[in-house]
């Protein structure tokens, strides 16, 4: 009845499982954030995410802080399953800790930190039990900006503006669009809150109390929660069933 | 040093608080043959003197490549040194791996100083008999560390070691305070310049000495026999005269021998070669 561990991912249902190993194979994920989305701007980085914690299609937690400080120099926002974030929240935070411990000068910048993750989760993916997170991490070290993505398969890679999830289709475009690399600050956050307030209108999971988070060469701030203005008054929201017979 | 009853094994103290079998090992640094390090703000030189057993055998490596941006100069036993090498070679690319950048220097030679103090408690080990010279640069700027068998490192502008290494300290003290500003060129005949006097007279051709350079453009690599030998060529003819940073005179006629142009040290002893041809 001992299922050899090195076996190919049983089915859920198997009756032969008794090894522990199998039993903590990520499958599906539970609590989860949407879309992150973070832009390179004159001074640094600009990340901005909701603070949303869907249980299904349930939009069960609204106050989840999804945007967190990484030592000195880096942001990370993370999408997915909320407690694997918090998981690698634990072992930034370690890495983090060891590299103070050397007191030596020398720190890590936000390319070592996504360098790091890149490895987690990608080895995690190699063992068929991901971290069911999207990452962006992103910072400035020595004037130098960086921002770069990861996600639960280990796909990475940096770029002047990041998504994740829903951001990805709907945001970026606009990015693409409209970025340049001299935006001010009041401009970087006016753009972000153009694509959150589409992915308000058209991602399922998004709500609408968010917070921006930027981070330069002298530190970092995260907005306090906010809401954005929307616009329902639509002439075919009214009496929008008009023209369905036995609709209501 | 004396032999006694309290230098047979690592883990035993003297009665005055030393661990002879450490200081047996840094013996062993001082009976290797020399290797100096320099460094300026944007360069880090490493030179040897590389002796061969015999003309029919080649010569010891005593410099090695760790990364691009370290390189490594050892004295003493020289199977130690290749081992510790391949373990700074392993941690760079290791380090490298996880966080694609590149190891502080600082922290490989701290790595390195408590691998050598393990050894150093540990009944059933010995000390590594090598004294190391690390070279490189990374974001905080240029450094040269020296790495001994007892576990301790220091950071130096400019550092010799092994046999008759004191005739190239002596030099450099003089002249270390140049050093800093000093330009890659001036840099490497100073190491050349300070790899002579540990030669006691015998004549610095590029085939008994390696020069090795890394700088903030400039990976670490070992310099060809031909660019040593040309840099070598230069400053001999020059006379004993050092590069234009020494406010030596040209004017020497009828002056004393070459070795007193160099800033009058009497204890230029090694360096009275009687090669100046400019002594008409």
């Amino acid at each position: 009845m001992i299922v050899d561990s090195s076996s190919p991912a049983p089915a859920k249902n198997s009756l032969l499982l008794s090894s522990g190993a199998d039993l903590q194979r990520t499958q599906t994920p539970y609590v989860t954030g949407t879309s992150v989305i973070a832009i390179k701007y004159k001074d640094g980085i600009l990340i901005a995410a909701d603070m949303g914690g869907s249980y299904g299609s349930t939009l069960r937690y609204k106050n989840v802080e999804r945007i967190k400080p990484v030592g000195k120099h880096s942001l990370i926002g993370a999408s997915g399953e909320i407690s694997d974030f918090q998981e690698i929240l634990r072992y930034l935070d370690e890495l983090i800790l060891n590299d103070s411990m050397w007191d030596d000068g020398n720190s890590l910048g936000p390319k070592e930190v996504h360098n790091y993750l890149t490895r987690v989760m990608y080895n995690r993916r190699n063992k068929f039990n991901p971290l069911w997170n999207s990452l962006i991490l992103g910072g400035v070290k020595n004037g130098q900006k960086y921002l770069g993505t990861v996600n639960m398969i280990g796909v990475h890679y940096e770029d002047n503006h990041v998504a994740t999830g829903f951001g990805n289709h709907l945001a970026r475009p606009i990015l693409r669009e409209e970025w340049n690399e001299n935006l001010t600050f009041e401009e970087g956050v006016k753009l972000l809150e153009k694509c959150m307030r589409v992915l308000l209108y058209r991602d399922r999971s998004a709500v609408n109390k968010l917070q921006i988070a930027k981070i330069t060469d002298e530190g970092f701030t995260i907005s306090q929660p906010y809401s954005l203005k929307t616009q329902w008054k639509f002439k075919a929201f009214e009496n929008p069933t008009v023209g369905a017979e036995g609709s209501w | 040093m004396f032999r006694n009853q309290y230098d047979t094994d690592v883990t035993t103290w003297s009665p005055a608080g030393r661990l002879f079998q450490v200081e047996y090992a840094m013996e062993a640094v001082k009976q290797g043959s020399a290797a100096i390090g320099l460094r300026s703000k944007t360069h880090v030189v490493l030179a040897s003197v590389n002796k061969a057993n015999s003309e029919l055998s080649s010569h010891q490596k005593k410099i090695f490549k760790v990364d691009d941006h370290i390189g490594v100069a050892i004295a003493g036993l020289t199977a130690d040194g290749r081992v510790l090498s391949r373990y700074m070679r392993s941690e760079c690319i290791n380090y490298s791996y996880s966080y694609e950048s590149k190891l502080p220097v600082g922290r490989l030679v701290v790595q390195l100083a408590d691998k050598a103090q393990v050894c150093t408690q540990r009944s059933w080990k010995r000390p590594y008999g090598v004294g190391l010279l690390v070279g490189g640069l990374d974001e905080s700027g240029a450094h040269l560390y020296y790495n001994c068998p007892s576990g301790n490192y220091f950071e130096y502008q400019a550092f010799a070691m092994g046999s008759r290494s004191q005739a190239a300290k002596t030099y450099m003290e003089r002249k270390f305070e140049t050093f800093t500003e000093s330009s890659r060129e001036n840099l490497i005949k100073d190491a050349l310049f300070a790899l002579r006097e540990t030669l006691q007279g015998e004549k610095l051709t590029s085939s008994i000495c390696t020069v090795a350079v890394v700088g903030v453009d400039e990976s670490f690599h070992i310099l060809d026999k031909e660019t040593v030998q040309a840099l070598i060529n230069e400053f001999e003819i020059a006379g004993e005269e050092a590069p234009a940073n020494e406010a030596a005179p040209q004017d020497q006629g009828g002056d004393a021998q070459g070795g007193d142009a160099q800033a009058g040290a009497a204890d230029q002893g090694p360096t009275d070669q009687g090669v100046a041809p400019m002594d008409i």
